[in-house]
C-alpha cells in the first residue's frame, strides 16, 4: 500500500513531535521540582530573615555561657561546655542569642545535638515563666530518628535555657508556628518540658508536665506542678 | 444487606444450576447468621477484656481499635498475663533509615516475631498492635493496651545513633498525676500512676540486656516518649542501635537476645505486679 505523500510528512511531523516531546517533558520536569524547591527555600530564607534579627551586640557584657552539647560519651547524655560571649540583659533576647549558638553547633561537629540547617524562628516568653520556642520544620526532619537522640536535642535545649536564662521555668517547642505530636516519630512535643532553673543537683533528663489542651497558653498554667527532679547544670545530664 | 445481595445471586445460580429456590435461601440465611456471630467469637476470653475501662476514652479521631488477635496459650493465670506488643511505624512512617536500605518499621516486625515466641514460651498471651505493614495511631497503640487487665505494654524501636550492638530500654519520665473527680485516668497522663512500675519492669529488661550486649546501659532510661504517655500499664520503649550498620545481618543477630531479654524481664517482673481488678485501673 502506497500512502500519498502528504501523509508521509504528516507522520513524520508526528514521529518528530514525539521525539521533540520524550526530550523536552524531562526537562521541564526537572525544571518544574527545581522551581518549586527554590520557591521552598526562599519562603523559608525570607521567614528566617524576617524572624531572626537576633545578633550578638558586642556591646553587651561579655558572661560565661553554658551550651550544652553530646557529652561524646555515647550514652546519650549532654554536656556543658562554656563559651563567652556577650549576652543582653533582656531574657527573650537572652534566649534567642544562646539558642542560636547552640544551633550553629561545637566546634567539634560530632557533637551537634541540633541538625545545622534547624533555625530559631520565634522566641516568646509568659509571665509565668513559660517560653515557647518555634524552630524551622528541619528541627524534625533533619534530626536523626530515635528515642535518643530526640531526647538529646530537647536535653541540650532546656539545659542550656536552664543555664543561661534562669526566668524560663517551662518550655514548649513548636515546629513552624505548630503544636507537633513527636519531635521526628518519638519524642513527646504536645507537652511542656520542665526547665529546671535554680534546681540543686541529680542528673535526670528533662521531664515534660501537664497534658495537651487546646491551646498553648491554656496548658502552660503556672498552676501546673513542676516534678521536682534536680540536674546539675554542671554535670553531664544523665537518663538513668 | 446480606440477603438482597443474595436474591440475586440466587436467582442468577438457580437459572444456571436449576437447584431449588428454597435451597439456596436457607444457605444464605445460615450465611447471613454466621456473619452475625462472627465478631463474638473474636473476643478474648472472658476476664481478660470488659468494656467498662476507667481510663478516659481516647480523642476524638483516635479509631476504636478492632479486637486483637490472641494466641491460644496454656490457661490464663492470675495476674500479669498479656504483654502487648507493638512494633513501632509502620505504613507510611517508616521510622529510622540506614544508608543500605534498612528501615526500621520493617525490623521491628522481624523482631516482634522472635519476641513474641519468647514470651508465649514464657506462658505469657501476646497482643500485638500490627502484624503487617499498618500504622495506628499512638492512641489507637495505647488503646489496646488499656483495654486489657494485667498487661504490661513493650514498644520496639531501632535507633538511627548509638553504638552498634547496643539496646536501651526507656520508661517514661515522672508525671504529675492528674486529678480528676470521676476517679477516671485522663487519657494524656495514662501513664502517670504506673510509672515507677514500669522502671521497675525497665530495670529488669535492662539488666538483662546489659549482660547480653555490652556497651549497653545497666539501668532503664527516662524519656518523654509519645507512645507510652497514654498507656495505662507497666510500659517500656525498648531501642536497639542501630540501622546505621552496613549488613542487615548485625541486627538480625540480636533479635534472639533482645526476645530472650525482654521475656525474662516480663516474667521476673510479674511477681511483682498486683494486677489491678478492672483494665487500665491505678495500680
Amino acid at each position: 500500500m502506497i500512502l500519498p505523500r502528504w501523509r508521509w510528512w504528516f507522520v513524520a511531523a508526528l514521529f518528530l513531535a514525539v521525539v521533540i516531546a520524550a526530550i523536552y517533558l524531562p526537562i521541564l520536569r526537572r525544571n518544574i521540582k527545581q522551581a518549586a524547591t527554590l520557591q521552598q527555600r526562599s519562603e523559608e530564607q525570607a521567614r528566617r530573615e524576617l524572624t531572626q534579627p537576633t545578633v550578638i551586640n558586642p556591646s553587651d557584657p561579655k558572661v560565661k555561657a553554658k551550651l550544652f552539647w553530646a557529652s561524646g560519651a555515647d550514652d546519650g547524655t549532654v554536656s556543658a561546655v562554656v563559651v563567652e560571649l556577650p549576652l543582653a540583659s533582656d531574657p527573650v533576647l537572652r534566649s534567642k542569642q544562646v539558642l542560636n549558638t547552640l544551633l550553629a553547633g561545637p566546634v567539634d561537629t560530632e557533637l551537634r545535638t541540633l541538625p545545622p540547617d534547624a533555625a530559631l524562628l520565634a522566641f516568646y516568653l509568659l509571665p509565668d515563666g513559660t517560653a515557647i520556642a518555634d524552630f524551622s520544620e528541619a528541627l524534625g526532619t533533619s534530626i536523626p530518628s530515635g528515642i535518643e537522640s530526640e531526647q538529646m536535642a530537647v536535653d541540650s535545649i532546656t539545659r542550656t535555657l536552664e543555664a543561661n536564662v534562669p526566668q524560663v521555668r517551662r518550655l514548649k517547642i513548636l515546629i513552624h508556628g505548630q503544636e507537633v505530636e513527636t519531635l521526628a516519630g518519638h519524642l513527646d512535643l504536645s507537652q511542656a518540658f520542665v526547665v529546671y532553673a535554680n534546681a540543686p543537683v541529680g542528673p535526670r533528663a528533662a521531664t515534660s508536665e501537664s497534658p495537651t489542651p487546646s491551646s498553648v497558653a491554656q496548658q502552660l498554667t503556672p498552676a501546673a506542678t513542676a516534678v521536682k527532679l534536680a540536674a546539675s547544670p554542671d554535670k553531664p545530664a544523665t537518663k538513668p | 444487606m446480606l440477603l438482597h445481595v443474595g436474591r440475586f445471586v440466587q436467582n442468577t445460580i438457580s437459572r444456571k444450576l436449576w437447584l431449588p429456590p428454597f435451597v439456596l435461601t436457607a444457605c444464605l440465611v445460615a450465611m447471613q447468621v454466621a456473619a452475625s456471630q462472627a465478631p463474638q467469637s473474636s473476643v478474648p476470653p472472658a476476664g481478660q477484656q470488659t468494656p467498662a475501662s476507667p481510663v478516659a476514652a481516647p480523642p476524638p479521631g483516635a479509631a476504636t481499635p478492632a479486637p486483637p488477635a490472641q494466641t491460644a496459650t496454656p490457661p490464663p493465670r492470675a495476674g500479669l498475663n498479656i504483654v502487648v506488643l507493638d512494633p513501632a511505624h509502620g505504613g507510611t512512617d517508616l521510622g529510622a533509615r540506614g544508608t543500605g536500605g534498612i528501615h526500621e518499621s520493617d525490623i521491628v516486625l522481624d523482631f516482634a516475631a522472635q519476641v513474641r515466641t519468647a514470651l508465649e514460651s514464657q506462658g505469657f498471651q501476646v497482643v500485638q498492635t500490627r502484624q503487617g505493614n499498618a500504622n495506628p495511631s499512638f492512641d489507637d497503640r495505647s488503646a489496646m493496651a488499656n483495654a486489657q487487665r494485667g498487661a504490661i505494654f513493650v514498644t520496639l524501636h531501632i535507633a538511627s545513633t548509638g553504638t552498634p550492638g547496643t539496646a536501651r530500654v526507656y520508661v517514661m519520665n515522672d508525671m504529675a498525676p492528674g486529678a480528676d473527680a470521676t476517679g477516671l485516668i485522663p487519657w494524656d497522663r495514662a501513664q502517670a500512676p504506673f510509672v515507677s512500675l514500669s522502671r521497675k519492669l525497665g530495670d529488669h529488661v535492662q539488666g538483662l540486656l546489659a549482660q547480653r550486649f555490652k556497651g549497653s546501659p545497666p539501668m532503664a532510661q527516662t524519656a518523654s516518649v509519645r507512645q507510652l504517655r497514654t498507656t495505662a500499664a507497666p510500659a517500656i520503649a525498648v531501642e536497639i542501635s542501630s540501622v546505621t550498620v552496613e549488613d542487615r545481618a548485625q541486627l538480625d543477630h540480636m533479635a534472639p537476645g533482645v526476645a530472650d531479654a525482654i521475656a525474662r524481664g516480663a516474667a521476673a517482673f510479674r511477681p511483682t505486679y498486683v494486677v489491678p481488678a478492672n483494665p487500665g485501673e491505678r495500680p
